[in-house]
Order: C-alpha cells, then sequence, then structure tokens
C-alpha cells in the first residue's frame, strides 16, 4: 500500500510542475500539429490513406520523444534524483511514477493529435485506438527508464532518441501492423507482449540505473 | 586477473588456425553444390556460423552484465563490454555475408522481406548506441551499472523484435532447418558443423585477446597513476 502511495506522492509532483510551469505539454501540442502539417506537405497528392497512417506512428513516436528527453532533467538540474535515491521508498516507484507522469502527458497529447490527424487525413478505427494505448504504454515504459539513463550521461539529449529508437521499431510494427491489417488481434496481442515485457524489465533493474 | 582453468592463448590460436583452414577446405573443396541456389549457396555456412556467433556474443555479455549486477564481479563489466564488442563485429559480417547472398539468391543487396538481416541491422543500432553510451560516461560503478543494464535489454529486444519482424512480413527467408530436422545430410552437415566450431573457437580466441588487451592497459594505467 505504502509503494502506491509512494509512487502516487511521485506521480503528483510531476503533474503539479507541469501544471505551474506549463512547458512540456503545450510544446508537444505544437510540436505534434506541426508533424502533421509536414507531413501533409511530404505525401504527395495522391498517395494512399496507408502512407498517412503510418506517419500517424512516427508523429507519436516522436511526440513522446519530445516528453521523454524532458521528463528527468528537473530532477537532475537540481539535484532532486539524489534526494529521492536517499528517501526511504523502493527506487522503482520512482520510475513508476515518472512512467505515469509522462503517460498523462502523451495520452493527453493525442486526445487532441488524434482529432487532428482525423481531420487533415482520415478517421481511425477502434483497432488503432487500442493500439495507440497499448504502444503509449510501451514508450512510457521504456523511454522513462533510457531517459533516466541519458541524463547520466554527458551526451543527454542526444543520446536518448538513440538509446530509444531501435527500441521503438516493435512497437512501430505492431501499432502498424494493428492499423492496417484485417484482423489486428495479433498485433494487439504483440503490443501487450512487449508492454508486460519491458515494463518487468524496467521495473526489476531501475534500482541499478540511479544507485551506484 | 587470470583465472588459472583456461586455456592457454596460444593453443587457442592454433585450434582457431586449425579449424578455420579445415572449415574453408571444406566448404570450398567437400560441400556438394545446392541443388537450387548452386555455388553461391557456400556462403551459407559462413552467413550461418556467424550469426549463431553474434547471438551467443550478445548473449554472454547481458550474462557478464547480469553477474556484475548481482554478485558484484569485479571482472564482469569489462567482460560485457568486450563480448558486445565482439558481438557487433560479427553481426557487421552477417549483415555483410546476408547482403552478399541476397544479391547472388534474389538480386538485391538488401532485402526488407529477409527477417535474419532485418534483425541484425536493429540490433546493430541498439548496441552502436551501446557504444554511444558507455562513451559518454566516466569510468566507474555507475558506468558499469548503465551498460550492464543496457545489456539486459539486448537480450529482451533480441526475442521480441524477431517476433515484431516475423510479424510484419510473410516468412520467406530459405528455411534450411525445419520442423523435421536439417533437410540435408551427408558433407553438408559436417561442413556446417565444423565451420560452426571453427568461428565460435576463432570469437573465443579474439574475446580472450581483447580481453588481455584491456586489462594489460588498465594494469599500466594503474601503474603510471602509482609513480606519478
Amino acid at each position: 500500500m505504502s509503494y502506491l502511495a509512494d509512487v502516487r506522492a511521485l506521480a503528483r509532483k510531476d503533474l503539479l510542475l507541469e501544471l505551474r510551469a506549463r512547458d512540456t505539454l503545450p510544446a508537444m501540442l505544437l510540436f505534434v500539429v506541426a508533424v502533421f502539417v509536414v507531413f501533409h506537405f511530404s505525401l504527395p497528392a495522391r498517395s494512399s490513406d496507408l502512407a498517412a497512417g503510418g506517419l500517424l506512428w512516427v508523429a507519436i513516436i516522436f511526440t513522446a520523444l519530445l516528453a521523454l528527453g524532458r521528463a528527468f532533467v528537473p530532477e537532475r538540474e537540481q539535484h532532486v534524483l539524489d534526494a529521492l535515491v536517499l528517501a526511504p521508498c523502493d527506487r522503482s516507484a520512482i520510475w513508476l511514477a515518472k512512467a505515469l507522469a509522462t503517460l498523462t502527458f502523451l495520452v493527453l497529447a493525442e486526445l487532441v493529435a488524434v482529432p487532428v490527424f482525423a481531420l487533415f487525413f482520415h478517421g481511425l478505427d477502434a483497432a488503432t485506438l487500442l493500439a495507440i494505448a497499448l504502444a503509449d504504454i510501451g514508450i512510457c515504459a521504456v523511454g522513462t527508464f533510457l531517459g533516466a539513463m541519458a541524463v547520466a550521461t554527458r551526451a543527454r539529449d542526444l543520446l536518448l532518441p538513440l538509446l530509444f529508437l531501435p527500441l521503438a521499431i516493435p512497437i512501430v510494427i505492431g501499432g502498424v501492423g494493428a492499423s492496417v491489417v484485417e484482423s489486428p488481434g495479433r498485433y494487439l496481442g504483440f503490443l501487450g507482449l512487449y508492454d508486460l515485457m519491458f515494463a518487468l524489465v524496467c521495473w526489476a533493474s531501475f534500482e541499478y540505473v540511479v544507485t551506484e | 586477473m587470470g583465472r588459472p582453468h583456461r586455456i592457454p592463448l596460444p593453443a587457442l590460436a592454433a585450434a582457431s588456425l586449425v579449424l578455420v583452414t579445415a572449415a574453408l577446405v571444406l566448404v570450398f573443396f567437400v560441400a556438394p553444390n545446392d541443388q537450387f541456389l548452386g555455388f553461391s549457396q557456400r556462403i551459407f555456412y559462413f552467413h550461418v556460423s556467424i550469426a549463431f556467433t553474434a547471438y551467443l556474443s550478445f548473449g554472454l555479455g547481458a550474462w557478464k552484465g547480469f553477474l556484475h549486477l548481482w554478485k558484484r564481479d569485479p571482472n564482469a563489466d569489462l567482460e560485457s563490454y568486450v563480448a558486445i564488442h565482439q558481438g557487433v563485429i560479427f553481426g557487421v559480417l552477417v549483415l555483410v555475408t546476408g547482403s552478399i547472398w541476397a544479391k547472388y539468391s534474389w538480386g538485391h543487396w538488401w532485402l526488407w522481406s529477409e527477417n535474419q538481416l532485418v534483425l541484425f541491422l536493429v540490433l546493430f543500432l541498439f548496441y552502436a548506441a551501446y557504444f554511444m553510451l558507455r562513451f559518454s560516461v566516466d569510468d566507474g560503478p555507475q558506468r558499469a551499472n548503465l551498460c550492464a543494464v543496457y545489456a539486459l535489454f539486448g537480450v529482451v529486444l533480441i526475442p521480441v523484435s524477431f517476433l515484431a519482424i516475423r510479424l510484419s512480413q510473410k516468412f520467406i527467408h530459405p528455411v534450411v532447418f525445419t520442423r523435421h530436422g536439417a533437410n540435408f545430410g551427408g558433407w553438408m552437415l559436417v561442413t556446417y558443423f565444423v565451420t560452426q566450431v571453427a568461428v565460435l573457437t576463432l570469437a573465443y580466441t579474439l574475446y580472450r585477446i581483447e580481453l588481455a588487451g584491456k586489462r594489460l592497459d588498465a594494469r599500466l594505467r594503474r601503474l603510471r597513476e602509482s609513480y606519478a
């Protein structure tokens, strides 16, 4: 019970920070709409809806990267992370709370992005929406973990996309598969499996990322 | 530093020389031409052996990383790094041999429908980022931790990516090992096994040499620091 209370307190801190400073979510929204406009002009006139559907996934991955790159920056700058590691709570709670906060931002951004996509390109079916929800979990679980790794290095912002994109390839395959085939069950199942496996690995090994 | 029960390096080097020579002789002069693909199929013996060795190296790297996190084995971090370095080198060789094979079998240097090639491209990107990560953190316990955790991610990514790539397309890579066992016999099987053992021995020899070199470097640095 206290584990969940720790997670709630930590996630609440991130959401409050965003509510007061508002530096991540507006940037994500602006970015994702700008990306859609760029996509519109990079798709020739008679290219299919399938191509636009694929690009939606590129937009999601890059918008998420924007939030993930910011996720651990405040912790590092003010040395909050050192304090959190010293605090008497399980270290994996830090990861879980951060992943949940990032997931909130990403879902809020998508609540705007998906209707805009439908307006600009074409509507999305239920399978695609479900795939986006499943992919979000995987993106935030893995991305937050790698974000914590990246801020510990000298390269920081440079490193996160390099670490994250190879791990995001299976998510894109699962997501695009679920949006284009007739029976998306296997692809949705695959996304669920991805979430489960990587969430477990992240949860079990986060302690080693923040401690020496 | 060195463990006493290990095979000495000169013996390993001699064994790899003999085995690689035997493998080359078998591949080029003894194994029969393939029924459909002809002479070019012979690259298969190297391609598959190297791919298997690369997987094994990545696995070894993750295992050593795990040992570092679990038992705090002081040698494990360096061993994990060298194993992954080895895996990346063999992974590049898989891409090169696979590309050559694709060219002679299907007429294209790159095929997105060839699962093994696509998987190794993903793994190459993933483990190339491992080096970026390793070289942007200062030497110390934190670097060892980050690298070990990332190496563990690798062994989760391999099956997940494999599944994803298989899901993303129909399987058209020529299936040499089927559910009924290898569908080739006699000299082909012998050639494959000898090549496989030869590549593994060569990889292990290179791994030991690299490790010995890196350890010598570290000792030299320590000596220099204690004299300064």
